[in-house]
């Protein structure tokens, strides 16, 4: 049970990282913000050419 | 005990694996079970991995996991970040996967599906993975460094610059060739086209969502944003059916080029948030469940596979593209087998997010397997079909005529039987006018795709709403490609501007931003309006195209890879380089000589401007002439730039071996990891 409980909670973590909320998470922490709109901004402004140079591929 | 076991069971899957890629070799005549298929690729895959994977990392590179990888040492809770292993798995494999190994093995199934199946397998194995691994591992200790960085510093100033512009070379034409892929997947068709239009609005909505309501709930936002598609693709049988709006969105193939060409330009030069981001995280939501549930229902139907092992177009003569099997099959199908794009996510985000050397080995050779997987389902989807079927949705107007009976007529004379009233039938099941002439290994693969899971889930009255649910999930990643392609161009091309004249470095100057944009966008669009011009679909001109570029960057990677292996000192081991480099020049190489220099008008692009020259002169053959002769001075270009890289490398390799130069790889010193197990 715990093994599967394991697998769920990296698949988890897996689509938060793929989907940038784990990003956001660690943005917070770092500026030790809470969620707002606000902050959500400046996360993209600084995420912005990151998200834009990540190349995908054919 | 244990290890006689162990013995035992790798026994058992080696003599499967071989029993299963012998049926699919040898077996003729009758139609085979998909199941072979999925048999044989499960055990290559097992074996590939268990030793011939484990053979480069302890063998050749070494790998240390007590050396602190860049993700530790440079950690900054933004690029470079302790990871674990599953979730950058997880996120490599996002990334390279795309809709290359859908579209490659579905057009190269003209030739049957023993040549894809064979290559995919053993490319992936020996050569795709091999390339994803090393140069991983290599940017890991290169600080995450990239292709054009590494190349610069192995094979000197002319690598990094060779290597910079034929990336730049094969995103534009790269983004040509999968545009026309869309154009050919929605003209014509009200359906399609409506459910895609309706995308960009979910998508903005999804950034207007994420930005003001809910901010950073990316997940809950693409669950919404999926559930407005499945409407989307809903509302689109409404849109066919209404007169009035299936006329707004039937569409011409120019005219959906144009509105392309236009949103892609638009999509470039709009803050990423609104466009970019949002529709980026609905198609990986997509494509994830997506090549999920096409591998249960493959697993679950196990479908009967009617194309033959192999055809007679192996002998060049094919209607999807001119060519013969080798050289064409093997730069058809790219991002399955081996794909030089790759090698640019391999020292991209990726090695910024390794917690420990060890990984690398299932990060960089694990997920190109699981892409080559996704090039088998591929080829399973498009021979499920029935052969006459195949050809007559992937064979150009121009080749086997204008209308349906003269095109089953000369399908069926080709020895692959099929009526225009099947066609009819088939259309009207999937919701579309006609099936006809549908270019570019899309339909096809939808067709395919809605075959698997109509028989899977709903029967064929949902046919038609599996068809375009299948014809989004490729339109939705194309597209996707198209926003980020031309956005990683202009960004590319600014970077080197910049050097020239500081303003046009600025990513946020917006003149910088509009001329960039229209550069990369007048460029691919260039080579799309002549795909979308060509009697011959495009697709036989670009395709082909794209693979060689595509390859040519993977024989850089290769070159840096074995550059820097020998400078490792492990020459005696650098076949594992060696040997898929060698390979890949002989194959693109020759492909590139036969596209511009063969006398066959419909594979020598030179020939081909000849045979126009000579037919009356008018102003669209004018331009005709003028497209072949520029897509064969495109082809001589890259081939050129990429024999300066092997020249170079070739030069720098014995001047290594025989003593005259020291071998200096340009590592990270060693630093032992502070990481205890648990943190990872």
């Amino acid at each position: 049970m715990s093994h599967i409980a394991n697998a769920l909670r990296i698949a988890w973590q897996m689509l938060r990282e793929i989907f940038d909320e784990a990003a956001y998470t660690r943005f917070l922490e770092r500026n030790q913000m809470s969620s707002s709109p606000g902050a959500y901004n400046l996360f993209l402004q600084e995420r912005e050419s990151a998200i834009a140079r990540r190349a995908r591929c054919c | 005990m244990n290890k006689i076991f162990s013995t035992f069971v790798w026994l058992g899957i080696a003599l499967l694996g071989a029993g299963a890629v012998g049926m699919v070799a040898i077996h003729r005549g009758e139609p085979i079970n998909a199941l072979w298929l999925v048999t044989a690729a499960t055990c290559c895959y097992a074996l590939g991995y268990r030793f011939y994977s484990s053979f480069i990392a302890a063998r050749i590179l070494a790998l240390d996991a007590r050396r602190a990888t860049p993700a530790e040492r440079l950690e900054n809770g933004r690029d470079f970040l302790v990871t674990n292993k599953w979730v950058v798995f997880g996120h490599h494999f996002a990334a390279i996967a795309g809709p290359g190994p859908l579209v490659g093995p579905v057009l190269a199934a003209q030739f049957g599906y023993l040549p894809g199946t064979l290559w995919v397998l053993a490319g992936a194995v020996f050569a795709g993975c091999v390339q994803d691994f090393v140069i991983l591992l290599f940017s890991v200790r290169r600080d995450g460094k990239s292709l054009t960085e590494m190349a610069k510093e192995e094979t000197g100033v002319i690598g990094g610059v060779i290597a910079y512009a034929a990336v730049i070379a094969i995103l534009i034409i790269l983004l040509a060739a999968v545009a026309l892929v869309v154009v050919n997947a929605l003209k014509d068709s009200p359906w399609g086209t409506f459910t895609i239009a309706m995308t960009i609005p979910i998508a903005m909505a999804m950034g207007i969502y994420l930005r003001r309501i809910r901010p950073g709930k990316v997940l809950e936002a693409s669950v919404a944003g999926f559930i407005l598609i499945l409407l989307a693709i809903w509302g689109g049988q409404w849109a066919a059916q209404t007169p009035a709006v299936a006329h707004v969105f039937t569409l011409s193939a120019q005219t959906l080029a144009v509105l392309i060409i236009i949103y892609a330009f638009a999509a470039s030069a709009v803050p990423v948030w609104i466009l970019l981001a949002p529709r980026d995280y609905l198609s990986t939501f997509v494509k994830l469940g997506t090549i999920g549930l096409l591998a249960i229902g493959i697993v679950a139907l196990h479908p009967t596979l009617h194309m033959p092992a192999l055809t007679r177009f192996v002998d060049g003569t094919g209607p999807v593209f001119a060519g013969k099997v080798f050289p064409f099959a093997f730069i058809t199908i790219a991002c399955g087998a081996i794909s030089g794009f790759h090698s640019l996510i391999s020292s991209g985000t990726t090695p910024k997010l390794i917690a420990r050397e060890t990984e690398t080995r299932m990060v960089g050779y694990g997920s190109m397997m699981a892409e080559s997987a996704v090039a088998v389902m591929a080829i399973i989807a498009a021979c499920v079909l029935q052969p006459g079927v195949y050809f007559a949705i992937n064979s150009p107007a121009g080749l086997v005529g204008q209308t349906a009976t003269a095109a089953t007529t000369m399908i069926s004379g080709w020895g692959f039987p099929v009526t225009a009233a099947e066609m009819e039938t088939l259309a009207h099941a999937v919701g579309e006018q006609t099936l006809f002439n549908r270019t570019g290994g899309a339909p096809a693969f939808a067709v395919g795709m809605a075959h698997i899971f109509s028989q899977t889930l709903g029967g064929t009255t949902v046919m038609a709403l599996w068809y375009h649910f299948a014809v989004m999930f490729e339109a939705l990643f194309i597209l996707t490609v198209l926003d980020a392609g031309t956005r990683v161009a202009r960004f590319m091309i600014q970077d080197a501007l910049g050097h020239i004249y500081k303003p046009l470095g600025r990513t946020s100057w917006y003149p910088s931003i509009l001329a960039t944009s229209a550069l990369i966008v007048a460029a691919w669009g260039y080579f799309l309006w002549q795909g979308v011009k060509d009697p011959l679909g495009g697709i036989n001109s670009l395709w082909p195209l794209f693979g060689i570029a595509n390859q040519l960057l993977a024989t850089v990677a290769l070159c840096v890879a074995t550059t820097i292996l020998i400078k490792m000192h492990r020459a005696k081991y650098a076949a594992v380089t060696l040997v898929p480099l060698a390979w890949l020049v002989a194959v693109t190489f020759t492909a590139s000589w036969q596209k511009i220099f063969a006398a066959n008008p419909r594979i020598g692009f030179l020939a081909q401007a000849r045979a126009l020259a000579s037919a009356p002169t008018a102003k669209a053959t004018e331009r005709l002439i003028l497209n072949n002769q520029m897509d064969a001075a495109v082809t001589a270009g890259l081939v050129f730039m990429v024999a300066l890289v092997l020249m170079e490398s070739l030069r720098q390799w014995i001047a290594i071996l025989r003593g005259r130069k020291v071998a200096r790889v340009s590592e990270v010193p060693f630093v032992m990891t502070r990481l205890s197990e648990e943190r990872v």
